[in-house]
């Protein structure tokens, strides 16, 4: 049983600013990632380890290839999915822990990380609470929790980004790079909340630079170079 | 989100004259789905957007809307009434321009009941109770009911301006360019306001702006604009963070960072 496949993706960015030139970045992707499992892309910096993280989640485009995401106990592809489908994949399906925070305007901390769960129906101040558990594990201190996070440190918004990232209970969550900005103290909480999902049985696909931290959730690294385009003659 | 759209709209087509406005729209809005139309000026967003809220006659092409009684309905074969019942009721309509929505010369609680009495409501205590809810929800002060939205800020403005759009509880919303004359952190403030209403509310909304940002944050879907033909359209970060066609990456390439 799987919960994310990934089947065959290629993708090439075209420049048109730059007089048109091709950029491959990756061809031939092909992984499955099953439940309670963590799967880490491996690789150099600019492999294209990003690029497939985002393919997978829908912020890119594909040339070719499926993501086929178990869902009301059907595989549906997002890559080839309508822009509502893909929505409601999201919803209930695959969540993302990006690098940074997009921060709004205006919203405290607390209701940037209890948004997802109020937006799935949850009552206002049961998801509050539940979010400001989360900042307490990730030892957020209780006076910035009222604070809009535009002001907040790199490892701040971080945390907050985390928190709002594993409020819900996808069943597949993508990771990138969550622990870049932490201390070491932080970077153990997160580990702990990985071991949790896993446990949880939620499927999980990431990005992690810091070796330790790799090494400690990681079940299977996915060497990304593997999926190098063939450079034309 | 429901599984039936509220809108479809097809081919729809607009020549001022030999002119053209906007050429072969096509797409479909489902309940609580909002849709950001970029573009430059003179890219035909404008024109689409009046075109699309029956404010203009399309050259060809159909816009069917799902009606409260689950008909649908062509909204250029609406009688005039029915036209106006909509656009009353059903539908609001944000310009970017508040004086171009509010009547400046009445009260700013006028402002809001208006649009209730147009649907019949005549108990003054009601609307003015009503009205009273809807300042306070887009966050004008209780005392400032009885003064007129010409001692508003522009913020306030158009603020006062949204309320007055749903207080009778429209399904489908436009808005042109809602954040354009504002200070930057008045814009801030009222997308903000806009973001929380649309998905308490429910809302549907097409919303015309130039700034990528504010398509960003409202948006679940957008079209791009260019000559009056839609180039680019899908998922709002996906057009965003992985554009194709040559003039989508020029836009967004072209935004400043701060």
């Amino acid at each position: 049983m799987t919960a994310l496949s990934v089947r065959n993706l290629a993708k090439t960015f075209t420049m048109h600013l730059r007089g048109g030139i091709s950029l491959p970045v990756v061809d031939n992707v092909t992984f499955d990632v099953a439940p309670g499992e963590c799967v880490v892309l491996g690789g150099p910096s600019g492999a294209g380890k990003s690029s497939i993280l985002k393919m997978v989640y829908g912020n890119y485009g594909v040339d070719r290839g499926a993501v086929l995401i178990a869902h009301d106990g059907a595989l549906v592809d997002l890559a080839s999915a309508d822009p509502r489908t893909v929505l409601t994949l999201r919803r209930d399906a695959i969540g993302y822990v990006s690098q940074f925070l997009r921060t709004v305007p205006r919203v405290s901390a607390i209701d940037v990380v209890a948004e997802p769960l109020v937006v799935r129906g949850v009552d206002k101040a049961e998801a509050r609470g539940r979010a400001g558990e989360l900042l307490a594990r990730l030892n957020l201190p209780e006076r910035l929790w009222e604070l809009p996070p535009a002001t907040f440190s790199g490892g701040e918004q971080q945390r907050v980004n985390i928190a709002r990232g594993f409020i819900t209970h996808h069943p597949v969550l993508l990771l990138d790079e969550p622990t870049a900005s932490l201390d070491a103290a932080n970077r153990a909480v997160v580990v702990g909340m990985i071991a949790q999902k896993k446990r949880e049985g939620v499927a999980m696909l990431g990005i992690f630079h810091d070796e330790e931290v790799r090494a400690e959730v990681a079940d299977r690294i996915v060497d990304v170079t593997d999926f190098a385009p063939k450079v034309a003659a | 989100m429901s599984d039936e759209p509220l809108l479809k709209v097809s081919n729809l087509t607009k020549y001022y004259g030999s002119r053209l406005g906007c050429a072969d729209v096509n797409f479909e809005l489902y309940p609580g789905e909002v849709l950001a139309i970029v573009g430059e000026s003179g890219s035909g967003k404008t024109t689409l957007l009046n075109t699309l809220s029956a404010n203009l006659e399309p050259t060809s092409g159909e816009a069917l809307y799902r009606m409260r009684d689950e008909s649908w309905r062509n909204i250029y074969e609406l009688s005039e009434a029915e036209r106006r019942f909509l656009t009353r009721t059903d539908w609001g309509f944000v310009h970017q321009n508040p004086a171009d929505g509010l009547r400046m010369t009445v009260s700013a609680g006028a402002n809001v009941g208006e649009r209730l009495m147009a649907v019949g409501d005549r108990h003054y205590g009601r609307i003015r109770d009503t009205a009273l809810d809807w300042l306070g929800r887009v966050e004008i002060a209780a005392d400032r009911i009885d003064d007129q939205p010409r001692s508003f800020s522009g913020g306030m403005r158009q603020r006062l301006q949204i309320a007055r759009n749903l207080v009778t509880g429209p399904r489908l919303v436009f808005m042109d360019e809602p954040t354009g004359g504002l200070d930057v952190s008045v814009q801030a403030r009222l997308l903000d306001l806009l973001r929380q209403l649309v998905g308490e509310l429910g809302l549907s909304a097409i919303v015309v702006t130039h700034d990528l940002a504010v398509a960003r944050l409202l948006s679940h879907r957008m079209m791009v604009m260019k000559g009056g033909h839609v180039i680019e359209a899908g998922l709002t970060d996906r057009v965003l963070d992985d554009p194709r066609e040559p003039y989508t990456q020029l836009l967004v390439s072209s935004i400043l960072q701060v």
